[in-house]
């Protein structure tokens, strides 16, 4: 498969008074229909990559290519928006309309496409979150998860074939976190490239690769399974690891026989239980 | 205490005065109140109450709504016809020790009291029967034509739909943070008007600070999904003028028609 996003040896720091570098030389390819997640704690550079590939911030050392397109090329600057749409963490500063559909509308209006295929698109979008009903609604009348959902169909409607978010699920609750993450799964067998930087272990352990941060660098990579199971280096960077996988992990110390690299409760109790 | 809180005064009920085109609304509006100042005698009021009568009648919004508009206007209205009534020289009708009436006060105090609550009327069922993100996009696209002249139409436009969007928003921010304070301590609610006035401020600072950072946080996701101005920017909702807006527009030239005789005459 084709790598739609290549992140080539980048280094940056806000200012250049900085000593430390908030990513401190980051080299990263993700696959197109890719689903990954970043996850670091607060500091490790995660959301400033996340900024970096949607040419918010620009590197100061190395190259980022979106679809082939360098971020710090001023000529690909909306190509590349459009490419890799984001979603930020608060739902509420997101949103620029007073009504739902409005809102998604705003990414296309914004490109300049025809009155009629805008229609379309926020149509599609609405539906493939599940929000068509909410359509005519204002959204500070909707739930955190709704109002994440939107921003999600706002970037849908811009036709991006990656969708990066940076922590989408850090201000919701339980349940706006679960219809997130659904919303995520679905995009991702559509075929769309995920990226999700996120807090949450729960979360990471959906991805089909997992990526720690610590310190602007990338630490450990690699699918779920892999990752995880490197309990004492993952607690090294401040992160907890999956409950489960910690409990097996500590079952097999004492002496029962489990692979180390269980992360989801069913297959724990599948073992367990046979 | 916010949460019911609807923004301009929007009526949503189907009505064919509520599907007209906002910019033949508006542009009628604007009229309407020409035609009110232009008007000096008092038969040709009887137009403006028989015309904006058919219009609240067939716009379906209680009569109770469009002079609820009144209210807050109420002391200027009355403020305006003492003044008036007191101030304007002429023949005296009335007098009593330095208060002098006269004819001509009492004719003006009243032709300013019609006007300023025909005004208030006609105003008020422009916003009552057209949402504020219709009336936005109504404003815009008359404002249009002036861009050449260097009118920021779309900014304003923009300006106006972020308004009304982080209105609600910051209206629930200040209940919390009022709530946060009170709940150590701060008093919003005793003292005189200056004390009171100082004890806003620990509610301001902090609404202030987070309004900044929402802003900052806004521009990046408005930039994130491709928004550079207005340049080569299309709507989803386009504006039309339909049969419905004819058959106002007639209306409402009868009107203007019936008004101009009178003052011929």
């Amino acid at each position: 498969m084709d790598d739609i996003i290549k992140i080539e040896n980048v280094k940056f720091k806000y200012s250049n008074d900085d000593i430390k570098y908030a990513v401190d030389g980051v080299n990263l390819n993700i696959k197109k229909g890719e689903f990954t997640a970043i996850i670091g704690h607060n500091g490790s550079g995660k959301s400033t990559l996340s900024k970096l590939i949607n040419s918010i911030l620009l590197p100061t050392e190395g190259k980022i290519f979106v679809k082939g397109m360098d971020t710090s090329d001023d000529s690909k600057l909306w190509d590349i928006r459009q490419s890799a749409g984001m979603v930020f963490q608060n739902p509420d500063n997101q949103l620029v309309a007073t009504i739902v559909e409005e809102d998604i509308a705003f990414g296309p209006e914004n490109l300049g496409v025809d009155p009629v295929e805008i229609r379309k698109r926020v149509d599609d979008a609405l539906n493939t979150v599940g929000m068509y009903e909410y359509r005519k609604r204002p959204p500070h009348l909707l739930s955190g998860g709704q109002k994440q959902r939107i921003a999600i169909a706002g970037i849908l409607a811009l036709n991006s074939d990656c969708i990066i978010l940076d922590e989408p699920t850090a201000m919701l609750d339980p349940s706006g976190r679960r219809e997130v993450m659904e919303t995520l799964k679905k995009l991702h067998a559509n075929g769309k490239t995920i990226l999700l930087i996120t807090h949450y272990m729960d979360e990471a352990v959906q991805a089909d690769r997992v990526v720690i941060m610590d310190k602007g660098n990338i630490k450990l990579d690699g699918t779920p399974k892999e990752v995880f199971k490197n309990i004492e280096e993952i607690k090294k960077f401040g992160l907890d690891v999956p409950q489960v996988t910690e409990l097996s992990q500590e079952l097999k110390k004492e002496g029962i026989d489990l692979p180390s690299d269980i992360i989801e409760i069913k297959e724990l109790v599948d073992l367990l239980c046979q | 205490m916010f949460k019911n809180l609807t923004i301009g005064q929007h009526y949503p009920v189907d009505s064919p005065v509520h599907e007209l085109d906002p910019r033949v609304k508006i542009i009628m509006t604007f009229i309407f109140i020409i035609s009110l100042f232009v008007i000096d005698s008092f038969f040709p009021y009887l137009f403006v109450i028989a015309f904006l009568g058919i219009a609240i009648t067939t716009s379906k919004v209680p009569v109770k709504f469009v002079l609820k508009g009144l209210r807050p206007i109420l002391m200027i209205i009355a403020f305006t016809f003492i003044i008036n009534l007191l101030m304007t020289p002429g023949r005296i009708i009335f007098e009593l020790g330095f208060i002098k009436i006269t004819e001509e006060g009492l004719k003006q105090a009243g032709f300013m009291a019609i006007r300023l609550t025909l005004l208030i009327m006609g105003t008020s069922l422009l916003t009552l029967t057209t949402s504020p993100i219709i009336l936005t996009d109504g404003i815009e696209s008359l404002l249009n034509p002036y861009k050449r002249f260097g009118l920021p139409a779309h900014e304003l436009a923009m300006m106006m739909t972020i308004a009304l969007r982080f209105i609600p928003t910051l209206m629930e921010e200040t209940e919390k943070i009022m709530k946060a304070q009170k709940s150590r301590g701060a008093d919003f609610e005793s003292g005189n008007i200056i004390n009171r006035a100082k004890n806003l401020v620990p509610l301001l600072v902090p609404l202030f600070i987070s309004a900044f950072r929402r802003a900052d946080e806004l521009a990046m996701a408005m930039e994130a999904r491709c928004y550079r101005g207005g340049e080569n920017r299309t709507r989803m909702r386009q504006l039309k003028i339909n049969s419905r807006d004819y058959v106002a527009s007639l209306i409402f030239v009868v009107y203007l028609a019936a008004i101009i005789i009178t003052k011929i005459w």
